[in-house]
């Protein structure tokens, strides 16, 4: 899976992107989200709030419920803030 | 439909004319242009830095805009968003939008701003005197979404 961070999300990460193998027991959004918070710290504090983590799988937005696939790319950023 | 996402500035007037161009039959055009402003939550703002997923940004603001057209009866539209480092006084935003009489023009501008502002990805950061914040999403933005429903 493809992984892609923006703004405070990715900040607080570190890194823009990253390639994560595909494991066992990650079905869905939900399922990435607690995988990468056992990362480290910095994801951790990336996803404390979980109500402020807005998901997009292949440039569509989608909830946490989405299934994932190994070929997605899948982005995570805070709520938006332009205009 | 002209929609366009850039880190170069953008010049009204030019971008009102070539919407104009042989066309004597529009009644009306609006215009809305966003700002930088120089303070936010009473702190001095020295910066903007504005960051987004360029192929969702383009996608999303090109669907905002279909539904404006889908809704109200506009001959023309541009939507213009920028990115990069922009300072207090800067332009951020240009919505432009043609019609035959005032009422759609008005309308379409103001709904494609408020579905902007919550569905387009651009993710503001200011540069203060004392550090830096990331510009927080206010409920205020997610009701004048929804008043549109």
């Amino acid at each position: 899976m493809n992984i892609l961070y923006f703004a405070s999300i990715r900040e607080h990460i570190g890194v823009s992107s990253e390639t994560i193998p595909h494991q066992a027991g990650i079905d869905n959004v939900n399922e990435l989200l607690i995988y990468l918070s056992s990362k480290g710290n910095n994801y951790k504090i990336a996803f404390s709030q979980v109500d402020l983590v807005r998901v997009a799988i292949n440039n569509e937005y989608v909830g946490l419920e989405h299934k994932v696939y190994p070929t997605d790319e899948i982005a995570f950023f805070p709520p938006m803030t332009g205009g | 439909m002209r929609v366009s996402v850039q880190s170069d500035d953008f010049d009204i007037t030019n971008e009102i004319n070539n919407l104009r161009i042989n066309r004597t039959d529009l009644g009306a055009i609006a215009t809305f242009t966003g700002l930088v402003r120089d303070i936010h939550d009473n702190k001095n703002i020295k910066k903007m830095t504005l960051e987004h997923f360029p192929i969702m940004a383009l996608k999303e603001l090109n669907k905002i805009g279909v539904m404006a057209k889908d809704r109200w009866p506009i001959e023309e539209l541009t939507i213009i968003h920028r990115y990069g480092e922009l300072f207090p006084g800067d332009q951020i935003v240009l919505v432009i939008t043609t019609s035959l009489h005032r009422e759609a023009a008005f309308k379409a501008a103001e709904f494609i701003m408020d579905m902007l502002k919550t569905d387009a990805p651009f993710w503001k950061k200011e540069e203060l005197e004392d550090g830096s914040r990331w510009v927080m999403s206010n409920k205020d933005d997610n009701d004048k979404k929804d008043r549109w429903k």
